[in-house]
């Protein structure tokens, strides 16, 4: 009887165990962050539109919002684009881009030819900001509850399954606790 | 020419340096903690190079943030501590060991338990069969 069941279970593990790690739809790039359940990391840089004008996101405090890392180099953030102006034009949750790594003119140019989805536009010009993020890449996508709590991160361009499917239930959650 | 070929080399084969491209550190105490912390940092961007071998954007912030904050006189555990509150254990090369993390010390050792419970019983096992030349000779 043990000399089946043995060899019987080991496998049955091994399968779990590659049925995981060879899961296609696993990114497995993508690193939990730490930041989930705790307070987001303020910050207050200068507007990408406007250098005399900051954006800090304690001016969102008490509401919904997204924060979206991007910067024109990256060719993600703009396959992205897209959705993000269509969930922009929803008008459901405010977006605050965070430009990362990039030169101020040409992420204000990019807005002003592609359209712009964020309510407003952090420039982080020396990565400070994103280090408080636990930034790697671009783009990430994080949702910060009304307690100012980050909720969730997605790492990949955002796409309109990924927002109806990750984002819109997490919405409507943290609009249920808050109020 | 000369300076040519400096320049060249200068912008070829920085991998070896990208710990020191903004100079060591005055201190030679700091500049030894500075290597050792760097090295045991993963650049999150590359994954198998530590931030003290990469050339990414993202690796030279991290370093700038290990120079600054051992020059403000935070201890090695601060700035790991610092490291994996934003990036998570992930970021380091030698994670803690933790309830999270038991599992990859403690795999070697159960790997070798097993081996060790296999090893015995084939032994025993042979040990209990006739030897070979007395199974050879003729009844």
């Amino acid at each position: 009887m043990w000399k089946f069941l043995v060899p019987f279970a080991a496998f049955v593990a091994l399968v779990v165990l590659f049925a995981f790690g060879l899961n296609p739809n696993r990114d497995i790039h993508a690193l939990p962050s730490p930041l989930i359940g705790r307070s987001a990391p303020p910050f207050s840089l200068t507007d990408v539109m406007d250098p005399n004008h900051f954006v800090s996101n304690s001016a969102y405090k008490g509401q919904v919002y997204i924060v979206n890392v991007w910067g024109t180099w990256c060719e993600a953030c703009r396959q992205e684009h897209d959705a993000l102006l269509s969930i922009a034009r929803q008008q459901i949750v405010p977006i605050i881009g965070l430009v990362y790594m990039d030169q101020r003119d040409k992420a204000k140019q990019w807005l002003e030819q592609s359209g712009n989805p964020y309510a407003a536009v952090a420039f982080d010009d020396d990565g400070r900001t994103a280090i408080d993020w636990g930034v790697y890449g671009a783009p990430e996508t994080f949702l910060v509850d009304e307690q100012g709590r980050v909720m969730y991160k997605f790492i990949s361009p955002m796409t309109p399954e990924v927002w109806q499917r990750e984002f819109l239930p997490r919405i409507a959650a943290a609009r249920r606790a808050g109020a | 020419m000369v300076a040519v070929l400096g320049l060249w080399l200068a912008g070829g084969v920085p991998a070896a340096h990208a710990l020191d491209a903004n100079g060591q550190m005055e201190d030679p105490a700091l500049q030894e903690r500075y290597e050792r912390i760097a090295k045991d940092l993963r650049c999150l961007v590359c994954q198998n190079e530590s931030i003290a071998d990469s050339n990414v954007e993202l690796a030279s912030d991290l370093r700038r943030q290990v120079r600054e904050m051992l020059v403000a006189g935070q201890s090695d555990d601060a700035i790991f501590g610092f490291m994996t509150d934003r990036y998570g254990d992930f970021v380091r090369f030698n994670p803690p060991l933790e309830a999270k993390t038991v599992l990859i010390w403690g795999a070697p050792f159960i790997v070798l338990a097993f081996g060790v419970v296999i090893i015995v019983r084939i032994v025993r096992h042979r040990s209990s069969m006739p030897l070979d030349d007395e199974a050879k000779e003729p009844v």
